[in-house]
């Protein structure tokens, strides 16, 4: 169970790195992705994928 | 090239004094024929002194200072329905526009670079591209810090929304951010549902009422902790009419009587080309009338509201040339810099403040004139201005990216606001559909003051009804739009020339997607 980041809409502003609780977002060649075997789904730390609600191009989604 | 004071001037001065550490405020203001002395009556002494020498504020400082944005904050805590979160936020009027994001250490490279290239240089700020303080405001506050250690005679501003301002209000305290600029839009969540979709608050998204409330309550939290800690506040608002443009007036009152020292209205400009909510949905932004009502309506120190847009925001185009390509992050990063500098910015502080003591008693000159000629009782004209700074009529009218215009009458000259244009004249080739929206931009205006004029467009705009005048070329703005208005008057009541009263022009956005700053 983990979130991605569709890249082709990612504007690259950092807001989910920022917020994520799993340290699993990096940056990586232009665009920020979610490493799948860190992400928790914020599970235990929030009620909602911090990413998802912060992401100003709603582009935060279920892998 | 160079209009806004040479420097190659400034050095060959050679009398000039040593460089003080702090320049000397501007003393041209002792005579008490010089009306800018007298603060506006709602705001206090104190804050009064602060602002009637700043570089962003002052009555002419700004014609000889630039300001610097870094864009070191891209991330953001709110939606607004006029953003476009592809292009920089709208709250710095800046639709359309996509600025170089850049680390913090990047951003202090290029600042050190341009300052000592630029002198004009004395206020950095940071504004977005998103939020400044969001995301915990990481980026902002390492720029900030380094910038005190390295160059601390830089002033430091920040814009935010006000969403996590109080959380920051001890850092702004401590790192003497000079001032703060909050985008304020309503003062009332009903209001505010229209504009703002959603925000990010305590790890959670919130929408509709909820987000509008707290994001309300937020902003007047953080406006208070800052004007009872002494920090100068100006708030912009966006005028959307139809949503908020009656509720600015209560936002105005709101904000006053909590000590912001100005409140700049700002119009809404929408685009369908930005894709924003606002610019699909055909909201409309107001016309020039519209604004300058409104703002008349909550002027409070007469000649103070709208300097702050006159200012350059992009100091690496203050010099009338684009230089943006000499301070590109590759070139920077091979600049050495161990040698930093900052006396050619010492010294041109030094010049302004001479020149400004004098500018003092020759626009009171040249008003007193006026007044003297036709009395007191005459109706006030616009009038738009070609320049690229140092407060005179200096650029071409077929390279003006925007007019400045003035509103100059028996109580003298006063700059009302901006107009973007489309530059007229590109390779040499002036385009019919470019003159005719120049024309649509400035039409409420009487004249158009140029430092030159070819004959066509010069033809256009007579038959317009608009005076293109180019006999001031390279003169002051204020005295020659008194002059000006003087044989204009008397014109106008000999009857060969009839009042624009009444007209208005359209509000312009500018051009999308403009290459990077
Ligand atoms: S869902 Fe939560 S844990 Fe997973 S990447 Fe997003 S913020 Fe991090
Ligand atoms: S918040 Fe959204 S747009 Fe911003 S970097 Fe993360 S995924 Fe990209």
């Amino acid at each position: 169970m983990a979130y991605k980041i569709v890249a082709s809409d990612c504007t690259a502003c950092g807001a989910c790195e920022a917020e994520c609780p799993s340290n699993a977002i990096n940056f990586k060649k232009g665009t920020y992705v979610i490493d799948p075997t860190k992400c928790t789904e914020c599970e235990g730390s929030f009620d909602s994928q911090q990413c998802a609600a912060v992401c100003p191009a709603d582009c935060c989604v279920p892998a | 090239m160079s209009n806004v004071i040479s420097l190659d001037g400034i050095m060959g001065l050679g009398q000039l004094k040593a460089p003080v550490e702090t320049p000397a405020a501007a003393s041209g203001c002792s005579s008490s024929s010089c009306g800018s002395s007298d603060g506006p009556a709602d705001m206090s002494p104190e804050v009064w002194e602060k602002v009637k020498n700043h570089p962003c504020y002052s009555e002419e400082a700004h014609h000889y200072f630039a300001r610097m944005h870094v864009a070191v904050a891209p991330a953001c805590n709110i939606q607004c329905n006029y953003c476009n979160r592809k292009y920089d936020c709208s709250n710095e009027s800046r639709p359309g526009v996509v600025s170089e994001k850049l680390t913090p250490e990047q951003a202090i490279t290029k600042i050190l670079a341009v300052a000592q290239e630029i002198p004009q240089l004395s206020v950095i700020g940071i504004a977005g591209p998103g939020d400044s303080l969001a995301a915990g405001g990481k980026h902002t506050r390492k720029t900030f810090q380094y910038l005190q250690e390295k160059a601390p005679d830089l002033k430091l501003c920040l814009s935010t929304n006000g969403l996590a301002l109080p959380d920051h209000v001890d850092f702004i305290k401590d790192f003497n951010i000079d001032h703060v600029t909050i985008t304020i839009n309503m003062v009332d969540p009903e209001v505010g549902q229209h504009i703002y979709p959603w925000i990010f608050y305590k790890n959670k998204r919130w929408t509709g009422l909820d987000a509008a409330k707290i994001l309300h309550e937020r902003q007047m939290e953080g406006l208070e902790a800052l004007t009872s800690a002494k920090i100068l506040v100006k708030v912009n608002s966006v005028m959307i009419p139809g949503i908020n443009d009656e509720h600015l007036k209560d936002v105005n009152k709101a904000v006053k009587s909590r000590g912001a020292f100005l409140h700049n209205i700002m119009p809404l400009i929408s685009d369908p080309a930005h894709g924003t909510y606002f610019g699909l949905n055909g909201q409309r932004g107001p016309t020039a009338q519209e604004l300058k009502a409104l703002q008349d309506e909550c002027e409070g120190g007469a000649k103070l509201m709208r300097h702050c847009r006159q200012c350059r925001a992009d100091a690496v185009g203050l010099l009338g040339e684009d230089r943006g390509d000499e301070f590109t992050i590759d070139k920077i990063e091979a600049m050495n810099l161990d040698g930093y500098d900052d006396s050619k910015r010492r010294e041109y502080r030094e010049h302004v403040e001479l020149e400004r003591a004098q500018r003092h008693a020759a626009k009171e000159a040249a008003r007193a004139d006026v007044v003297e000629t036709l009395g007191a009782e005459v109706a006030p004209i616009l009038v738009a201005v070609a320049t690229k700074g140092g407060e005179r009529i200096n650029e071409h009218f077929g390279h003006a990216r925007e007019f400045q215009v003035y509103e100059v009458g028996p109580k003298g000259a006063k700059f009302v606001g901006h107009r973007r244009v489309e530059e007229y004249c590109q390779g040499g080739d002036g385009d019919e559909d470019a003159l005719e929206n120049v024309i649509a931009a400035i039409a409420d205006c009487a004249a158009v003051f140029v430092a030159k004029i070819g004959g066509c467009p010069k033809k256009s705009l007579t038959d317009a009804g608009i005076d293109p005048v180019d006999s001031f070329a390279f003169e002051y703005i204020e005295e020659s739009a008194l002059t000006y208005f003087k044989d204009y008057a008397e014109r106008l009541a000999q009857g060969s020339v009839t009042s624009r009263a009444g007209m208005d022009a359209v509000i312009r956005p500018r051009e999308p997607l403009a290459r990077s700053a």
